[in-house]
């Protein structure tokens, strides 16, 4: 997307590439027509029926008739208030402990990996070789009451600390916050390595020399150059890490309880088995709603426009 | 990746001289340890996906160590179900991989090689899907086919995995054909090759990377969807479904056989891939 600078100068006023010919200014709008009638009607026809379902009132026996029930979101803000925040807390918390672990594996693999680089970036994607559901499964393991990690942890007394702030409680991970954030955080890892990844490769090394030059620690010069010049990759990292951490619910039902559960579970109940489907589709609307809206105060903030 | 690669031994002399001895050196190799800790979070669930598929479990969930055993491996498919839910997944990413591959190649040509009214519309049309978390993608779904009567089955888990591929697809060959110098084209025509010639043998070779990688991007995003097959899905079973179902009921180590089997399968075509790409590169040389 932002590579759209790239394209090659085309010689003086001569349309874009080749073909100038009759019908020339239909092309892209026949080349257009498949895709984007499937993402019209697939798309944004559903978006709309939600939005649409998410006013209506009645129930499955005596039918929905639209009636701008905005007392619908009233209701599902005031019943699933506590789920929307978890979701919120969880996912930017994950992306948070996501972009720390992220960063240095993909400053190794740019700067110091050498011949292995392209050995180690297929290793970033393994993850998701193997089933998302059978790897969040697996943390059910490592993470179990019995097993290594929480003996360990339990042993440095770092559980005490963490049941004292309230992310785990009774001495252990599983079915706390802390193995929902762990899992978030696990499972969009490549998603947050891969952009930062791109956006340090392609730095120009000369400028870090030139900072060293200048008298810049190494420490100064990273935070002075490095840094900020893959902020681009941080960003989109943090968009694609926690707009699906926000909406999943995999890692709150594996490796949570019912007090972990976010706004996707509640979404699902709603809407698989309870089938309410107006309440439903007001809490689906309000996710959205509410993601968007952070992710475009967040993307102003960060002053990139480059991602669309 | 050849040109990068050719400029990163060079500038690290001017710097060392910069900066002596032994703190950057213990700089250098901490962020080296810190990487390859993040590595191994990376990989320790995978490591417990493999090891215990060779499991014997005492229960019915596979979540402690037992002992040792090649049983889920002799008897893949005895596990009721399964092995129906990895062939309809394989069957529904291989549907929807070639319908978002086609759909996805033919709108990227149209909107890297042309300029048009409506594009900007078209781009965040492209866009907003990937942003969308997916129990809005799915649920949107639901509603409409519940709405329009459309009966959930394969069919609509086909539709909604073509549509949310179809984004990938394009912006993945779109990345390729930006890359990709139109004077080569011309070049061919100026050599009296027709459309077709020129589209089969100078267009096609070189944006096949892109193409194929974003066909294997749509597959595994198919065969490994849960969240939207599962609000689509009405009383079919994918792989992803079958597990999700077991998680609750009875969890045996053949899906951590599954797991296994399809992460070295992954890894194999890599491995081929990249095989294939460095032979063409000698050949091109």
């Amino acid at each position: 997307m932002t590579a759209l600078a790239h394209v090659p100068p085309t010689g003086g006023a001569a349309a874009p590439p080749p073909e100038p010919g009759r019908g020339n200014k239909l092309t892209p709008y026949f080349l257009l027509l498949p895709a984007g009638l499937a993402l019209l009607v697939f798309f944004l026809l559903p978006i709309l029926t939600l939005v649409n379902t998410s006013l209506q009132s009645g129930g499955l026996e005596e039918g929905f008739t639209f009636s701008w029930q905005f007392s619908n979101y009233v209701d599902v803000w005031a019943d699933y208030w506590p789920q929307f925040l978890r979701s919120f807390v969880f996912a930017a918390t994950a992306t948070v402990l996501t972009i720390l672990i992220a960063y240095p594996i993909a400053y190794m693999i740019a700067f110091k990996a050498g011949r292995w680089r392209s050995v180690l970036l297929v290793l970033v994607i393994a993850p998701f070789f193997t089933s998302f559901l059978i790897r969040t499964l697996a943390w059910t393991t490592i993470l179990s009451d019995g097993g290594v990690v929480t003996g360990f942890l339990r042993s440095i007394g770092l559980l005490t600390i963490t049941d004292f702030v309230g992310i785990t409680s009774d001495s252990r991970i599983l079915a706390t916050p802390l193995a929902v954030i762990i899992g978030l955080s696990y499972n969009f890892l490549p998603f947050m390595v891969l952009p930062i990844y791109a956006s340090l490769e392609k730095q120009d090394v000369s400028l870090l020399q030139a900072a060293g030059d200048l008298y810049a620690s190494s420490w100064a010069g990273f935070w002075k150059v490095t840094w900020p010049l893959s902020l681009p990759g941080v960003v989109s990292g943090t968009l694609l890490t926690f707009i699906p951490a926000a909406g999943d619910y995999v890692n709150s039902t594996f490796l949570g309880s019912m007090r972990e559960s976010m706004a996707g579970n509640a979404i699902d109940a709603l809407f698989l088995r309870i089938r309410d489907y107006s309440h439903a589709a007001a809490l689906s609307i309000s996710l959205m709603a509410a993601i968007v809206l952070l992710v475009v105060y967040y993307v102003r903030r960060a002053g990139t426009e480059e991602l669309v | 990746m050849t040109a990068t690669l050719n400029r990163v031994p060079a500038p690290s002399t001017p710097t060392e001289a910069t900066k002596p001895g032994r703190s950057r050196w213990f700089k250098d190799h901490l962020i080296v340890f810190v990487g390859a800790l993040g590595l191994l979070y990376l990989f320790l669930p995978i490591f417990v996906v493999i090891v215990f598929s060779f499991n014997k479990p005492a229960g019915s969930f596979n979540y402690t160590w037992t002992e040792f055993s090649f049983d889920a491996w002799k008897n893949i498919c005895q596990v009721p179900g399964m092995c129906d839910s990895v062939l309809l997944s394989l069957k529904i990413a291989v549907l929807s991989t070639i319908a978002a591959t086609v759909l996805g190649t033919i709108a990227a040509f149209g909107l890297v090689r042309h300029r048009f009214k409506g594009r900007g519309f078209a781009n965040v049309l492209i866009f907003v899907p990937m942003a969308t978390p997916e129990v809005v993608v799915g649920s949107s779904l639901l509603v409409l086919f519940v709405n329009m009567g459309i009966p959930l089955g394969q069919v609509t888990i086909w539709i909604a995995h073509t549509m949310f591929c179809l984004s990938f697809v394009i912006v993945t060959v779109k990345a390729r054909l930006i890359g990709l110098d139109p004077r080569l084209e011309q070049a061919a025509q100026d050599l009296y090759a027709n459309r077709v010639q020129t589209f089969m043998r100078i267009t096609l070779p070189l944006i096949l990377p892109g193409v194929v990688s974003a066909a294997m991007l749509s597959f595994s995003l198919s065969f490994d969807d849960f969240i939207i097959t599962n609000f689509n899905s009405g009383s079919e079973v994918t792989f992803p479904m079958f597990v999700w179902g077991a998680s609750k009921k009875a969890l045996p180590p053949q899906i951590n056989v599954i797991g296994t089997a399809m992460l070295l399968i992954a890894l194999l075509v890599v491995v081929i891939g990249r095989f294939i790409g460095a032979r063409r590169a000698k050949a091109a040389r």
